[in-house]
């Protein structure tokens, strides 16, 4: 249980190239070791071609250099970093969808959306919706805040983090794509034709 | 057609020629080295057949009678020629039937290029007749799998496929090829072979500061010692291997997937590691000060109880794969990087010793275990004879130059420990997965991929039963492939652990075989079986001398044991020698 006491939040940057199935290639190395992913984002890089994955995980420092390695040995897989909190800025959006009714008559919960940053996202007859960004703890608040009001829905995105100290690989990675410019990926372009085609 | 055969395996095509998908493949094949090529038909790959059909004289088509016996086959191939190993498939069960083998191939890092039949592309995900999720099923068994949907990816596909396959850590790649891009047309501008992909390192760099470091620790040890694996023989450095070890003067032992790396004979190969391991080996593992390991993984069969293991020692830690360095065992000093660049580096720094006195004492552990466990063995009173006398008897025929194949239990065990093996790629089994009924498609393909060199089967009752049918393909090719059955009507490595941990609570493991002799002549397949001692020698001698395939069935002992043993759980310095 030695691990147990270690584990903490770990951040988990891989710089790929955009691959169809490469996401379950990678998701698979954690599920295979029934670690939960708390939280996974998939973007577009800073980087033509490169795909940038955020993952996040609960685990010692130990497990996850071993994840990482195992990450980085995918045939479609660039370059794999882990940080902890600490070494990186990050942020969660989250959507809130209150009763504008509710809003209007109790002018505390405007006072309060606005003390924790809310900002209006759309504004209808029937609902209003509120969108945050920040850290786990205040995006929670906010729904703690809402509920005895009547929340109707709430989302919140995976997290996505920028590394603190990243300019090194970040500019070797440029000069990468430079060099070698990644490949489109070639998706199924024949399953809108299906009665078109010929088959037996 | 004719026109397109002409031109077709000219290494620069300047240009284009329209070939369809099928052609493109076979041509691929071609340029790539392929002379061989496991496989089973289907509706999904039946343009793919029909291309092959203009292609016979060039390319070997072995039609197997399973796929798992195909992708088996293509794994013993590899493993004997050293060569990316080709199996054909169709879709749906025929693609779910190579799994096993994938997996048998991803764990034991041996390269294999599967080409399946798909669906046509328009109807994926519609539960077409004969689709599966072929690539989603294979992911963690595959070290790359991609699926063609576009005729126009199919020479890039199969350019990257034998590159990722044969290159750093071997390992299988699938590519799945639906019906339409077999079919279609398209530009064929010629197949560049691919020396790059950006994303993919397959070797790590060298770094000269930790071969410093590794040689200093090597020319300060007083018992140092060598554990080496298949890494050995994936980076053909056996000869670099040697000189390390004759020049340091260390004493080496092996995982059975290194077996025959250096002969079984020389005086610094001190024997076998792991569980079913020698004596020596597995005790002074616990003694030594630095231990040297050489493209191995530390398996847990080789590693028994980790906590447990080397703890005494300085580890240095050479392989190519980077997440294997401190994956079970942590390294003092890791040399990430193809042992064919890194030992000669190595052997340069390293001081010139014979380490008489250890190696001396690996010597007496091994005379220990011979008047233990081994003398016995090979030289049974008992009335019934033992597996160990069979593989004795064999290895006076074979003079250690034949390709042992081996299945999976105690007949495995005891053919490592005992059979003389005086070249590389002489050792083939299923090591990491532990796949029974590996054996006869294997031996079927190693044959294809050494048939200069003489290929013997041993096998158990059981695991024959598993995969006989590839008799038919044997039959069919008129292989020359030498079956050794040791038969103890037991499924006799879960019985001894029954024996040994269940109170003799033998559940399941009474195993009834039909007249295996009879199966071998149905098809057409000479045999005999030998119960008595008396006959072994001239049994063995016939069945190496017979022109074609031979299935002898030695009955054996029915309760006999595997020892030493490390039990599951202990450490190696807790190998029982009964």
């Amino acid at each position: 249980m030695e691990n147990q006491i270690n584990r903490q939040e770990y951040n988990i940057t891989v710089y790929t190239e955009n691959q169809i199935g490469l996401l379950n290639r990678i998701a698979i190395i954690f599920t295979r070791r029934k670690i939960n992913i708390d939280s996974l984002n998939t973007s577009p890089s800073e980087i033509e071609s490169i795909h940038r994955f955020n993952i996040v995980i609960t685990e010692s420092e130990d497990v996850v250099r071993k994840l990482c390695r195992q990450i980085e040995k995918q045939v479609e897989v660039l370059k794999v970093y882990y940080h902890t909190n600490e070494d990186v800025i990050w942020q969660e959006l989250a959507l809130y969808k209150v009763s504008t009714d509710v809003i209007a008559e109790k002018v505390s919960v405007e006072r309060l959306l606005r003390e924790n940053g809310a900002r209006v996202v759309t504004l209808r007859k029937d609902y209003t919706v509120f969108e945050t960004t920040g850290h786990r703890e205040e995006t929670d608040n906010l729904i703690s805040i809402l509920q005895p009001y009547g929340l109707i829905e709430f989302v919140r995105s995976a997290r996505v983090a920028i590394i603190k100290d990243s300019e090194g690989f970040n500019a070797k990675i440029r000069e990468f794509e430079r060099l070698e410019p990644g490949e489109e990926v070639i998706e199924n372009e024949y399953l809108n034709k299906g009665e078109k085609v010929f088959t037996m | 057609m004719e026109v397109a055969q002409e031109t077709l395996t000219a290494p620069e095509q300047k240009a284009a020629i329209e070939l369809t998908g099928s052609q493109a493949l076979l041509d691929a094949l071609i340029i790539e080295g392929v002379d061989t090529i496991f496989g089973y038909p289907g509706g999904a790959i039946m343009p793919i057949y029909d291309a092959l059909y203009d292609y016979s004289d060039k390319l070997n088509h072995i039609l197997v009678r399973h796929e798992q016996g195909g992708i088996h086959a293509g794994q013993g191939y590899a493993r004997t020629s050293g060569k990316v190993g080709v199996v054909f498939a169709t879709s749906g069960p025929g693609a779910t039937n190579l799994v096993t083998g994938l997996a048998d191939a991803q764990i034991d890092s041996t390269p294999l290029v599967c080409i399946t039949g798909q669906v046509f592309a328009h109807l994926l995900g519609t539960d077409a007749f004969q689709e599966t999720d072929v690539i989603n099923i294979t992911t963690p068994v595959t070290k790359w799998n991609y699926q063609v949907t576009d005729a126009n990816e199919i020479p890039e596909a199969i350019a990257k496929a034998f590159y990722i396959a044969r290159t750093g850590r071997p390992g299988p790649v699938l590519i799945d090829i639906t019906k339409n891009a077999q079919i279609q047309k398209f530009e064929y501008k010629g197949y560049t072979p691919c020396d790059h992909i950006r994303s993919y390192r397959p070797k790590p760099i060298v770094r000269p500061q930790y071969i410093k470091e590794a040689a200093e620790l090597i020319n300060s040890a007083k018992k140092p010692f060598i554990i080496w694996g298949q890494g050995v023989i994936l980076g053909s450095a056996e000869q670099e291997f040697k000189a390390f070890v004759e020049k340091s003067g260390i004493p080496a032992a092996w995982t059975i997937l290194g077996a025959g790396a250096i002969p079984t004979g020389h005086p610094l190969n001190v024997g076998m590691l792991g569980m079913h391991g020698n004596y020596g080996p597995n005790v002074l593992t616990n003694e030594c000060d630095v231990l040297i390991a050489i493209g191995m993984r530390f398996d847990d069969r080789v590693t028994g109880r980790l906590d447990k293991y080397a703890k005494q020692a300085k580890v240095v830690h050479l392989d190519i794969d980077p997440a294997e360095i401190d994956k079970n065992v942590k390294s003092t000093v890791p040399v990430w990087g193809d042992c064919k660049e890194t030992l000669p580096m190595l052997t340069a720094l390293v001081n010139h010793n014979d380490h008489t006195e250890w190696v001396k004492l690996f010597n007496e552990y091994t005379q220990k275990e011979y008047d233990a466990v081994i003398h016995t063995e090979l030289n049974p009173t008992s009335p019934q004879m033992t597996m160990g006398e069979v593989i004795k008897q064999l290895n006076v025929l074979t003079n250690g130059d034949a390709v042992i194949v081996t299945d999976v239990g105690q007949h495995q065990m005891v053919a490592c420990r005992y059979a003389t093996l005086n070249k590389t790629r002489s050792n083939i089994t299923s090591g990491g997965l532990g796949t029974m009924g590996f054996a006869l498609p294997a031996a079927i393909g190693a044959k294809f991929g050494a048939q200069e060199r003489d290929v013997i089967a041993i096998i158990g009752d059981g695991g024959f039963q598993m995969t006989l049918q590839e008799l038919g393909t044997i039959m069919q090719t008129g292989v020359d492939v030498k079956i050794i059955i040791l038969n103890n009507k037991f499924l006799g490595m879960v019985r001894q652990w029954q024996e040994l941990f269940n109170s003799k609570r033998y559940s399941f493991v009474d195993i009834q075989s039909p007249d295996f002799v009879a199966v071998a002549a149905a098809y057409g397949i000479a045999g005999k079986m030998i119960d008595d001692r008396k006959d072994l020698p001239s049994a063995l001698k016939q069945m190496m001398e017979n022109k074609g395939s031979f299935l002898l069935e030695v009955m054996v002992t029915k309760e006999n044991n595997v020892f030493p043993m490390v039990p599951q759980g202990c450490s190696v310095a807790e190998i029982r020698l009964k």
